[in-house]
């Protein structure tokens, strides 16, 4: 998978927020580069104000990076309407609350053809009808003339989901997709997620809160913390032997989990002021329990600033999770890893 | 002592579509010192039974059975009683702080508010108080000052619970504590409960629709599906080893992390939890159940034994004698 | 595998989108039609509105138009009611009844126009102005700016000068009456249409379609217009009872046209002309007509929110 050429690319990307006033800009996203090759399906998880729902907008061109660049295939975006407008047929959103996503004067038709008459396709009945059978609404026209407030949850997420894939994108971009529908459903929507991956070749960029989506679809998995990504890899190696302070609180505390819980006190900071050094050091237990000084690092935690994680690791690495961290770092030079 | 018991509670609303059977006949208890998780969906009737137990029902809704608390009936209590046991004797940390605080006044004086109520205390000994709930449940004293939208999720959480506290009551009911609360602050605010129930011997009903979080927290876990509890045993038993095929199908939504058998494999139901005004006939989960047979469609279910201190309202868990209707 | 919907199921003849959709429309509407029927003054309103357009409507089945030319005027001026002028006649003998009957028309044609021109301006600076002052960059909030800042001058323009001047420089007519109306009252449905618009864009299916490649015109047409339009409704009606009293107050002021006849017309001819002499009911006649078309208008306006309202909710 790695050496697959990435279809969307956030590289170096910056998003910040001036602040009105005498307010602080809030730097949502402070340099981040994420990669999604084709057919594959990556979680950004992290917690509220990690930047995850605005990095996610950003790859999907609904906001513009102060800094870096998003490339599909290897173009950069250009925000001209026109490029825009080709980029939305590549590229689609799936939003997190089903009910407020559609429109509710209109019909499940309506709804899904909005894509179509947006972009002057033809044969409009034909490709409302494939998308709502591609997403489990069978037989399709029994839905046509309903209205979103007579479906269940589950339904108009089905149906949303129809409205992005009418347009036959390559990535969908999907913000909280089931963290709105009842538990017994959630496993319904994300089979469906896998299934387009499957058949259609569908890659998918999950931002979610939720690490047990993560595990149950993701294929690498990028945990974000104010602004920046601290951790990468695949489900498998940052659950069972996650590197990052966070990451191993934000496991520990997860039901069932080997490692006893560590947690963390307080609440992030808010992006418009951003901790100096590495940005977590403020709540981070190792360097609260005196390892890092022990590993020589203490000094650069709270003054070093720490590079970017590149999208992929170099090629001797291919495989290995990659972490942003100091100590970290100073471990894996002792033990001999990269 | 038996602090709290709900005996064939059933409550129905009424609609202008006719009655609506939210509550079906519930009978749980919780003594003092100890935790019952509620699990279920949207439309199962658990946050009725929350509202139920301080009788805050709408006047419309239709009551019967019972609820005891501390061996006295709440539907029939004179109105000075209720008066008292209304946070005094049992509280309600409600769902979704976003609505449950009032906007336009400081927080200190909201979890003041029941202070000055129940107790004989002055303005300023209240607001002592407050103060020193705020600290209890890990937020600074400059807080009592603040607007609830000042706050964060978890912060609001906190003083839900501060206010829940304010008058020592010996039962606290949790409405859905930590939905829409990230982990870590989930984590936080579980803690925070856990501590303070374990500290002063509260008896606790925490209601959720996450699995994973009250076998974690709590001791034991009744899920409840169209108004009836169909599944009810210790905690974590009844997590990991569900023996009502809605049970398991609920822990699904909850993989454990790192169990190879979730790994890209997402388990859902198919359908759709079902309208309380039109609820199946027999067993109200064999629309939806992959191992339904013929007989549940018409036999009425109740909750058999199913193991050491477990019960499931499943008829795969009879013995094979009384499994046939 | 997958449920289907388990509500009624399709009719078995074939139909078409286009059948079903008139289906559900009429199915809407005849719910609407129950709501608003349990409302009891909303009803008494539409009653009175329907017999007031019939009325302005069948003028010329109900009352000669000859009437209205003083030039034949036969009976006796200010005459009180007698059996063949039912409400008596004016100071130039015209029957005052035939005169509340053609003033019908023109003051219900004068206030409709108005309105139209009120709610057409209004309604599309609001829908601009809400969806670009929602766009985060500046170019928006800037259009929003000036569009606003352009309603607020309208906004302050007193109405009873302007329609003075224009009267003198242009000449009295009920057409300046109507442009009066109009220029002064759109601003308010401007804000009004705005602030609404505004709500609508944080909606995430705003978002949803940005998302899809929608461009402005789809955005505004498609989804804030469709659900301002209940607001704008309720607002029209409204609308339409302040211009008719607008209109009434302008030509008793003498703006208005002298010879067609509207109820604030005879209003002001009959304080000028008619007081202490025989015909009262030349005075009170029109006056109770606007007094009740004006009532009408806003029992069926409050009326249309109360419906309008809660069904949007239920939908949600």
């Amino acid at each position: 998978m790695s050496d697959a050429a990435p279809l969307l690319r956030a590289a170096d990307v910056e998003v910040r927020f001036e602040g009105r006033g005498r307010r602080a800009a809030a730097i949502a996203v402070d340099g981040v580069n994420l990669d999604i090759a084709a057919g594959e399906i990556v979680a950004l998880v992290g917690e509220s104000g990690c930047g995850k729902t605005t990095l996610a907008r950003t790859m999907l061109g609904l906001e513009r990076p102060t800094a870096g660049q998003v490339s599909f295939a290897g173009k950069p975006l250009t925000y001209r309407s026109a490029a825009m407008r080709v980029y939305r047929r590549l590229v689609q959103l799936v939003l997190q609350d089903p009910t407020g996503s559609l429109n509710p004067r209109h019909t499940v038709y309506e709804a899904v053809a909005e894509g179509v008459r947006i972009h002057h396709l033809d044969d409009e009945e034909a490709r409302v009808a494939e998308a709502l059978s591609r997403c489990g609404l069978r037989p399709p026209e029994r839905f046509f003339q309903r209205y979103p407030h007579e479906l269940s949850g589950g339904q108009r997420q089905r149906v949303v989901i129809a409205g992005a894939l009418v347009l036959q994108p390559q990535v969908l971009v999907a913000d909280e997709p089931v963290a709105s529908l009842d538990a017994s459903v959630r496993g319904e929507i994300l089979s469906l997620l896998l299934r387009l991956r499957d058949e259609l070749g569908l890659a998918a960029l999950v931002v979610t809160h939720d690490l047990g989506l993560a595990w149950n679809i993701a294929d690498r998995l990028a945990v974000m913390y104010l602004g920046r990504i601290v951790e990468v890899g695949t489900p498998e190696q940052v659950f069972a032997d996650p590197r990052h302070p966070y990451t191993r609180a934000l496991m520990s505390v997860l039901p069932e989990s080997p490692i006893d819980p560590i947690v963390l006190t307080g609440e992030p900071p808010d992006a418009t002021r951003i901790p100096a050094g590495c940005r977590f050091h403020p709540r981070c237990p190792e360097l609260a329990s005196g390892a890092a000084a022990a590993a020589g690092v203490a000094e650069a935690c709270t003054g070093t600033a720490l590079p970017m994680l590149p999208a992929r690791p170099a090629t001797e690495a291919a495989d290995q999770a990659q972490v942003s961290c100091h100590l970290a770092d100073a471990l894996s030079e002792t033990t001999g890893r990269t | 002592m038996t602090l709290l018991e709900l005996r064939d509670l059933s409550v129905t609303y009424t609609t202008e579509g006719g009655p609506v059977p939210a509550v079906r006949g519930v009978s749980l208890t919780v003594d003092a010192g100890q935790t019952l998780g509620l699990a279920g969906e949207s439309g199962c009737g658990k946050s009725t039974i929350a509202t139920s137990i301080l009788r805050l029902l709408p006047t419309s809704a239709k009551v019967d059975g019972q609820i005891l608390f501390q061996g006295d009936d709440v539907l029939t209590m004179k109105w000075g009683r209720l008066r008292a046991v209304r946070w005094a004797g049992a509280s309600i940390v409600f769902q979704g702080a976003l609505h449950s605080l009032n906007p336009v006044q400081r927080v200190g004086t909201q979890i003041a508010e029941p202070i000055l109520l129940h107790t004989t205390a002055g303005k300023d000994k209240a607001r002592e108080r407050a103060v020193e709930l705020l600290r209890q449940v890990g937020l600074t004293a400059a807080r009592a000052d603040s607007y609830p939208h000042e706050l964060s999720g978890g912060q609001k959480q906190r003083v839900m619970i501060a206010m829940a506290l304010a008058c020592s009551p010996d039962l606290i009911i949790a409405d859905e504590p930590t939905t829409a609360l990230d982990v870590m602050i989930q984590a936080q605010v579980l803690n925070l409960i856990g501590d303070l129930v374990r500290e002063r011997g509260i008896g606790m009903i925490m209601i959720s629709h996450d699995l994973s979080v009250l076998s974690a927290t709590c001791q034991r876990l009744a899920v409840m599906y169209a108004g009836k509890i169909v599944e009810e045993g210790p905690a974590h038993q009844v997590f990991t080893d569900a023996r009502h095929p809605y049970a398991e199908a609920l822990s699904w939504a909850f993989p454990i992390i790192g169990d190879t058998k979730s790994r890209m494999r997402p388990r859902g139901l198919a359908g759709d939890p079902p309208d309380p005004a039109d609820v199946p006939s027999g067993c109200s989960f064999h629309p939806r159940c992959a191992v339904a047979q013929p007989q549940c469609a018409r036999r009425e279910m109740e909750l058999w034994p199913a193991g050491d201190s477990r019960l499931a309202a499943c008829v795969r868990v009879l013995p094979e004698s009384e499994a046939v209707a | 595998m997958t449920q289907t919907v388990t509500t009624d199921a399709p009719p078995a003849s074939p139909r078409t989108p286009r059948q079903l959709a008139w289906v559900r429309r009429h199915a809407a509407l005849s719910r609407f039609w129950r709501e608003y029927r349990k409302d009891r003054r909303g009803m008494a309103g539409l009653i009175i509105l329907a017999v007031m357009i019939a009325v302005a409507l069948t003028a010329p089945l109900l009352a000669n138009s000859r009437g209205l030319n003083p030039i034949y005027a036969t009976a006796a001026p200010n005459a009180g009611p007698s059996l063949s002028y039912p409400l008596g006649t004016d100071s130039d003998g015209r029957s005052v009844l035939t005169l509340l009957i053609w003033g019908s028309r023109n003051s219900l044609i004068v206030g409709f126009s108005a309105t139209f021109i009120s709610i057409l301006i209004g309604a599309l600076f609001g829908v601009v102005a809400g969806h670009f002052g929602s766009i985060r960059a500046r170019a928006g909030r800037v259009t929003d700016n000036v569009l606003m800042r352009f309603a607020d001058w309208f906004l302050v323009i007193p109405f009873l000068p302007l329609a003075m001047v224009l009267a003198r420089t242009i000449g009295p007519s009920l057409g300046v009456i109507i442009v009066v109306i109009g220029l002064t009252s759109w601003a308010g449905t401007a804000r009004i249409v705005r602030a609404q618009a505004l709500a609508v864009e944080t909606r995430p299916y705003l978002e949803r379609a940005r998302a899809l490649g929608a461009g402005h015109w789809h955005q505004m047409y498609k989804h804030v217009l469709p659900n301002v339009m209940p607001l704008l409704l309720a607002n029209t009606i409204l609308t339409v009872a302040g211009t008719i009293l607008a209109e009434s107050t302008l030509s008793f002021l003498g703006v208005g046209d002298p010879i067609r006849p509207t109820w604030g017309q005879m209003l002001g001819s009959a304080y000028n002309y008619g007081v202490g002499t025989g015909n009262v009911v030349w005075l009170l006649a029109p006056g109770i007509a606007i007094i009740l078309v004006v009532m009408a208008f806003t029992l069926v306006g409050h009326a249309l929110e109360a419906v309008l309202d809660p069904k949007l909710r239920e939908r949600r």
